[in-house]
């Protein structure tokens, strides 16, 4: 078995692991670290694939700014005791069951689907590499790129204007 | 790799997100859950951009085939990164008003 299968079954039981305990886990704050350990091997898959500046935006946006921002909701909220009411059991076995069964007839149908033969390249290839991307970024998406930033000044206003004390 | 391991991986990551919305009342976990969603969709889109990029390097070792569904993902990356900073002010909100983050209090927006 060559390195790089071993490093994605290894990958691959990180990020399930890690994203059943988020929703495991009583204790908002256990949630928010598993879900760091899941972003750090998503950005690990990421980096087999050899798409190197989506692995390292991940681990900047997601694993560092977003998760941050959990981490200081939940403490500044005091939220780090285990606040759930005691639910219904019947709902949480029938949420597992709806679950479950999207899982089923999803794979189900992509058992057999005629994508079976092909492959994903994995560490050769440089269409993953900074200075690919940014060539077509700013020369073919340089029109959505900065539209994006008029969305994160909507963002930042709604922002301000929800979290002000009014 | 082959192409339906990331297929499955991905739609196994989808499923815990949506089993987490379904089960959990926090708001804080379910907030969680959606961005697990928005991860497996991702994790997905960049295996299919390889794949077809593998498909287009073995004819001419030069081509850029592929390169938009990184760039998608990179947009839905900003796309999320917009919209956890107005959800966790809706979330504090909500805190400020309520005094908890239990999903179940939100039904009082019917009324």
């Amino acid at each position: 078995m060559p390195i790089t299968q071993i490093l994605f079954w290894i990958l691959s039981g990180l990020t399930l692991g890690g994203a059943i305990m988020v929703i495991v886990s009583k204790n908002p704050i256990y949630s928010v670290l598993y879900l760091v350990v899941t972003f750090f091997a998503i950005s690990g898959h990421y980096i087999l694939l050899n798409a190197q500046f989506l692995a390292i935006v991940n681990i900047i946006v997601y694993a560092g700014a977003i998760m941050v921002l959990f981490l200081f909701v939940i403490m500044l909220m005091n939220l780090n005791k285990d606040i759930e009411p005691r639910k219904n059991k019947w709902l949480k076995l029938a949420g597992t069951i709806a679950g479950g069964s999207l899982l089923l007839v999803l794979t189900a149908v992509l058992r057999d689907t005629e994508l079976k033969t092909k492959t994903a390249q994995l560490v050769q290839g440089d269409i993953g590499l900074i200075g690919n991307l940014g060539k077509v970024l700013f020369k073919e998406y340089v029109l959505p790129f900065e539209i994006s930033s008029i969305l994160f000044l909507s963002a930042i206003i709604g922002a301000v204007v929800l979290g002000k004390r009014t | 790799m082959a192409i339906e391991y990331y297929m499955f991986l991905s739609i196994a990551l989808f499923c815990v997100g949506i089993i987490g919305v379904l089960t959990r009342r926090n708001a804080i976990v379910v907030f969680m859950c959606i961005e697990i969603m928005l991860n497996a969709v991702n994790l997905l889109l960049i295996a299919f951009a390889k794949m077809h990029h593998g498909i287009a390097y073995a004819a001419n070792q030069a081509s850029t085939a592929g390169i938009d569904g990184q760039l998608f993902v990179f947009f839905i990356m900003v796309v999320a990164a917009a919209e956890v900073t107005v959800g966790l002010a809706i979330i504090v909100m909500l805190y400020r008003n309520t005094h908890s983050v239990n999903g179940n209090f939100l039904n009082r927006l019917r009324h």
